[in-house]
């Protein structure tokens, strides 16, 4: 550390993490604390000047892109926006992976498992058009458009699936994200997949899955309602089924 | 633009078709037990605040065709309701799947139907 | 037919403790109890029928202050389930709103124990 840095240090903080695969275990680390120091503050630290064979995931560091997603004291969290004050319990740090998905190494998951179900969940947009033909008039303030803008910021950080129990008791479970990413898609007047995407939401591992636990809605850190999601998608699909669409 | 991964199978389609008419008829019978349940806690607390007896219960139910109806509307609906949760259940909390589990469950749909309609029967007869 | 164990972790209760999950398990709890309840319950209505001597006596029995707790437990779960079940419906098939949640809840959760204060007491 260097004399500046340890002159701004407010003494030192316990902080347990997450060493080795699934079958690892927790480390513990004496951290300097310091003022509106963060999460991935700390992580950043005990990397650089602790133990350089600590794996970890982060990017833009200013809560824009989710790579820094971790589980902090028990709930995922962007560590890069997570003040050290606002979640110490006990004057203890616990710094794991993201539930529910395979462990790489330390604080990296493999997030492979939550893409594929994005893809399975028809997740991608089908398009209808050409460059040759016109512009397809969407009036912002219509219902399906709302729909859309109440929810299409999600960056795939996977925060909710990994807060979701669902996603843990049932491998198949689409998750949250997907059904989240399908439901703006099923909204857009543009897009093309019609019955198939709602075929692929509906499946057994499908929206019919969300017991409405709210996890997901929670711990969004873009403010972001899968359930709302998920419950206008079992509409849909109960609807489509009755009317024999699908 | 048509693209071949649009298609479906037919096998999966029909996994689909199964998995949505389950909850449709959870929620369906969800609904129906709705006004049911809300129905058999007023008659309940009635009875318990008015202190009948059981042979001014029985004689109620068989005053009217109104009461066995509603019992047996009652217990259809709870054989398809029951089971339904349970299996969900079973899915989630002990990891069992399958079509053994969803016969095993159709059976307890059965037993629930066949005791509950012998219970209307015996009170109303 | 288990599902073969995934190298991940899982939450604990941290991640739990807040309304929309403790409903979740409210919903589920009364739910077994009352699925498991049910059998007996028809079984004892049924005798009615078979053997209406031994049903007096049961009810009897059933004038026990312990028992008529547990009865107001299972009224409790009754109609804890259906408040919560309501509560569902309303979100899947009304229409969601986020911020009417915490309302409906504590409306479900009101509701289910009023039901249950009034049997009880009365008893």
């Amino acid at each position: 550390m260097t004399e500046r840095e340890r002159a701004g240090a407010r003494g030192t903080l316990p902080v347990r993490i997450w060493r080795g695969g699934a079958d690892g275990a927790f480390q513990q680390f004496d951290v300097p604390r310091r003022a509106s120091q963060t999460v991935l503050d700390v992580v950043v630290h005990v990397q650089r000047h602790v133990d350089p064979s600590l794996a970890y995931r982060y990017a833009c560091r200013v809560g824009m892109c989710g790579s820094c997603a971790m589980t902090v004291n028990g709930k995922a969290r962007w560590t890069c926006r997570t003040h050290v004050d606002a979640v110490v319990a006990g004057g203890m740090l616990e710094i794991a992976p993201l539930s529910h998905l395979p462990i790489v190494r330390d604080l990296v998951v493999d997030m492979a498992p939550f893409f594929d179900k994005w893809a399975a969940a028809k997740g991608q947009f089908t398009p209808t058009a050409t460059r040759r033909d016109p512009f397809a008039k969407v009036a912002p303030a219509s219902p399906a458009r709302r729909a859309i803008d109440a929810t299409i910021e999600c960056i795939g950080c996977g925060v909710c699936y990994a807060s979701c129990d669902v996603v843990g008791w049932k491998p198949d479970y689409l998750g949250p994200a997907a059904l989240n990413r399908a439901w703006t898609l099923v909204n857009d007047v543009r897009d093309g997949a019609g019955v198939t995407r709602l075929r692929a939401i509906a499946t057994d591992g499908g929206c019919q899955c969300c017991h409405t636990q709210q996890s997901c809605t929670r711990s969004c850190p873009k403010h972001l309602s899968p359930t709302a999601s998920i419950a206008g998608l079992k509409r849909l699909v109960a609807h489509a089924a009755m009317k024999g669409t699908l | 633009m048509i693209d071949a991964t649009l298609a479906v199978r037919d096998e999966s389609l029909r996994a689909v078709r199964y998995a949505v008419w389950r909850f449709v008829l959870q929620r369906g019978s969800a609904a129906v037990l709705a006004l049911c349940v809300v129905v058999h806690l007023a008659t309940m607390i009635y009875a318990v605040r008015h202190a009948l007896t059981a042979g001014a219960i029985v004689a109620r139910m068989q005053a009217s065709v109104a009461w066995p109806a509603f019992y047996t509307l009652f217990v259809v609906a709870v054989a398809i309701h029951a089971p339904l949760g349970l299996r969900t259940i079973v899915d989630e909390w002990l990891g069992l799947r399958g079509p053994v589990v969803d016969v095993l469950l159709a059976c307890a749909a059965l037993v629930l139907l066949g005791g509950g309609l012998y219970a209307v029967a015996s009170l109303t007869a | 037919m288990r599902a073969r164990a995934l190298p991940i972790r899982r939450n604990d209760v941290r991640a739990r403790g807040h309304a929309g999950y403790v409903a979740f398990v409210v919903h589920r709890v009364s739910g077994i109890v009352l699925a498991l309840f049910l059998p007996a319950h028809f079984f004892v209505l049924s005798r009615a029928l078979s053997a209406p001597a031994a049903l007096d006596g049961f009810l009897e029995w059933t004038r026990e202050p312990a028992v008529k707790f547990a009865e107001t437990l299972l009224v409790l779960a009754l109609a804890a389930h259906l408040a919560g079940g309501v509560r569902l419906l309303f979100v899947e098939f009304v229409g969601w709103r986020a911020e009417w949640q915490k309302t409906a809840l504590a409306i479900a959760a009101g509701v289910a124990v009023a039901c249950a204060l009034l049997f009880g007491l009365s008893a």
